[in-house]
């Protein structure tokens, strides 16, 4: 499969005198985590499929600095931002799409004070757009009728009001939708968010990627969808750590439309 | 002889409104202990929100029972208050009724104000019910333990007697009314009071306006009481909701501030004319403090937040942190810094306006590193709050004071930074190595 993925960088790009439509922020998850990676190369095809002219930034992309300023480290967040808006200001980038709604929220919200401003599209926005635009087909396939939750992730849905685009999506599989109790604005973290992935948990009685999957179980749902990867890490746990592994699967919105048209 | 009513009454309405705005103004001058805002923009959106989220209540009703309660009692609060105008012109003038004039008006008016008294009355016992009896979680949190359980009733104690001693002059003056009473001019309807008329049967006319009396005066005193404490209690919101509702924020949840002061630093290190020795000029001031580690790190909007917490849990129940047992309560944040707020201002008024250090502040006197390090950014408790209120800002203010000026992260976060300043991402892995996903 791999072989079919047309991955072109902004340098590439360049050297040709062109630019592309749209800049694939891949983020350091989509990058070098093993199950985030699946995610990006389904995007890919997607993108491939629909005739999109992407480019990555490829090794001179570096982490947008949204981990260490949840942390509190303002002053490495903002080397970090800085250093990017300078690459893609160099690269003149107008529009950019990622897989990743930490990158998303904070290239979109918290770069432009620092120079950099750019339009900023999540990527089931940009599927959604592409959708619209007559450019991607979807359709149900093997998910049609199935039994589907959707696990808003903080950063898309509270920070940045995004709440239908993911599901339009999903509604266009044809699945069914399922909501948990806690949804949209109301949505329950998955305990990842303000540089939680990278540290052990404070002492509580349960961990929250538990209780979310828990959550999510409980609707019936076969399958949870998700829009983030470390939602998906998180969920992805939390389906082991409830012994449900093999019954429920976490699927990025991205992968399911690129399975169902067996991209 | 016969002023001497109206005198005592002049007298406890200075007095009354004159201590009230006396602690008002330490609110205000306590509030402005933080920094100060940049200029507020969108100022359209900014009464929008006011009308719609204070005035409208749209995020009350997120929780429907709550919700419809709060109404109740909120638009009861509001409409009975032109009652008290008429009370107040009454008690000053020596007249009985002023606004009787008004004929039917007078009327529907007095009989909207009994309905909302009876309805108030309602609201509040079932509020009552549902923090004593139903013991909904979020009253009987570790935080709620003491004063701020005991100022959740007093609360609805006030209003219990405030609307009984309302119904009860009413009920006496149609008593007198219907008697034929001097002064007692025919005047209102009474549909709620009416229903209270044989309690007064057989009275006499004397009784009578004694309970009448004794009403009006212990409802007009007890409102003034009342005016009082909110100083003294967590219920400053029915003011403070307002103005903290238009300095609420515009900008997407998730846009977190961006600290100027880093930006200079960064933009000076990546400029190649800057000269990399030289010295700070003898004047400079002394390098501004990264983060919050006390109230006075806090802008004032952040201040403001605190004071008009109003303890409803909200937050707190919607924390994803709080729900898995964790230390962290966003409501116990905001409590906090307004416990810490209202200290610095007892030192001030104690030492004549000059804050005396004393060995405390908001980080680890009252917020714990543990409590912090809790957060996942996750905004539910920004978005719970049904008056804008952000306690997210607070935590990541100490969040930036741990980091950048103690060193303080925990160890994890520490290798995780190393890795970014390293290698550009959160893992050990090299950034020559980024598109490797492509041939995997």
């Amino acid at each position: 499969m791999s072989e079919q993925l047309h991955v072109p960088t902004m340098a590439e790009f360049m050297a040709q005198g062109k630019q592309p439509e749209v800049l694939f922020w891949v983020g350091c998850a989509g990058s070098f985590d093993d199950r985030a990676k699946k995610i990006t190369k389904a995007f890919v095809k997607l993108l491939n499929n629909a005739g999109v002219e992407f480019a990555v930034l490829g090794t001179e992309e570096s982490c947008t600095g949204d981990p260490a300023k949840r942390a509190g480290n303002e002053f490495l967040f903002q080397m970090q931002a800085v250093t990017n808006i300078e690459v893609m200001n160099a690269y003149e980038v107008k529009k950019i799409v990622t897989a990743c709604p930490h990158c998303f929220n904070t290239i979109n919200n918290e770069y432009p004070q620092l120079g950099g401003n750019y339009e900023v599209m999540h990527h089931t926005q940009f599927l959604k757009s592409l959708l619209n635009d007559g450019r991607l087909k979807v359709e149900g396939g093997k998910f049609k009728g199935k039994k589907i939750t959707f696990h808003d992730p903080c950063y898309l849905g509270r920070a940045n009001g995004e709440y239908e685009a993911p599901r339009d999506l999903l509604k266009k599989l044809e699945v069914e939708l399922v909501e948990m109790k806690r949804c949209k604005s109301k949505g329950l973290c998955c305990g990842a968010g303000g540089a939680q992935m990278f540290k052990e948990p404070e002492p509580g009685n349960k961990d929250i990627n538990i209780e979310r999957t828990e959550e999510a179980i409980e609707t019936g749902a076969k399958i949870v969808a998700a829009g983030c990867p470390f939602c998906n890490t998180m969920m992805t746990d939390g389906v082991k750590g409830t012994g449900k592994e093999g019954a429920v699967e976490v699927m990025d919105v991205a992968e399911m439309i690129a399975s169902a048209g067996e991209l | 002889m016969q002023y001497i009513p109206n005198i005592i009454f002049l007298f406890l309405l200075v007095a009354g409104i004159g201590y009230f705005t006396k602690n008002i103004l330490k609110v205000i001058r306590n509030i402005k202990l933080g920094k100060s805002i940049k200029e507020i923009d969108n100022k359209a959106e900014r009464y929008a929100n006011v009308a719609r989220i204070a005035l409208g209540q749209s995020k009350m009703v997120k929780r429907p029972v709550s919700g419809a309660l709060h109404i109740i009692v909120y638009v009861g609060f509001i409409v009975i208050n032109i009652e008290v105008l008429e009370i107040i012109i009454d008690g000053l003038f020596g007249t009985h009724r002023v606004f009787a004039f008004l004929g039917p008006v007078y009327d529907a008016l007095i009989a909207i104000f009994e309905v909302l008294a009876f309805l108030v009355l309602v609201g509040v016992i079932a509020f009552w019910l549902r923090r004593n009896v139903i013991k909904l979680k979020r009253f009987w949190a570790n935080e709620m333990k003491g004063w701020p359980k005991q100022d959740g009733n007093i609360i609805l104690y006030f209003e219990v007697v405030l609307m009984i001693l309302f119904l009860t002059m009413n009920g006496a003056d149609l008593a007198l009314q219907n008697m034929g009473a001097d002064h007692y001019t025919q005047a209102g309807s009474f549909p709620i009071s009416g229903f209270l008329q044989p309690l007064f049967e057989g009275m006499s006319e004397a009784t009578l306006i004694l309970i009448e009396r004794a009403a009006w005066w212990i409802h007009i005193v007890g409102i003034l009481v009342f005016l009082n404490y909110l100083y003294f209690s967590k219920h400053l919101h029915i003011m403070l909701a307002f103005p903290n509702v238009f300095y609420g924020r515009t900008t997407p949840k998730g846009q977190f501030k961006n600290n100027e002061t880093v930006t200079a630093e960064v933009k000076m290190m990546m400029d190649p004319n800057v000269d990399p020795f030289a010295a700070p000029p003898a004047d400079a001031p002394a390098p501004e403090k990264f983060g919050a580690s006390d109230v006075m790190d806090l802008n004032q909007i952040q201040l403001l937040n605190a004071y008009t917490c109003t303890e409803c849990g909200r937050c707190t129940d919607e924390c994803p942190a709080n729900k898995t047992g964790k230390k962290l309560s966003p409501r116990k944040i905001m409590m906090d810094t307004r416990d810490r707020l209202q200290e610095v201002g007892k030192n001030l008024d104690a030492n004549k306006g000059v804050f005396v250090p004393d060995n405390k502040q908001l980080l680890g006197d009252y917020i714990t590193t543990e409590e912090l390090w809790a957060c996942t950014t996750c905004n539910a408790c920004v978005e719970a709050c049904p008056v804008s209120i952000d306690p997210l800002s607070i935590i990541m203010d100490m969040r930036q004071y741990l980091v950048m000026e103690q060193s303080a992260a925990p160890n994890e976060l520490n290798v995780t930074m190393t890795n970014i300043e390293n290698n550009g991402a959160p893992w050990p892995f090299n950034q020559q190595d980024r598109l490797n996903w492509k041939n995997d």
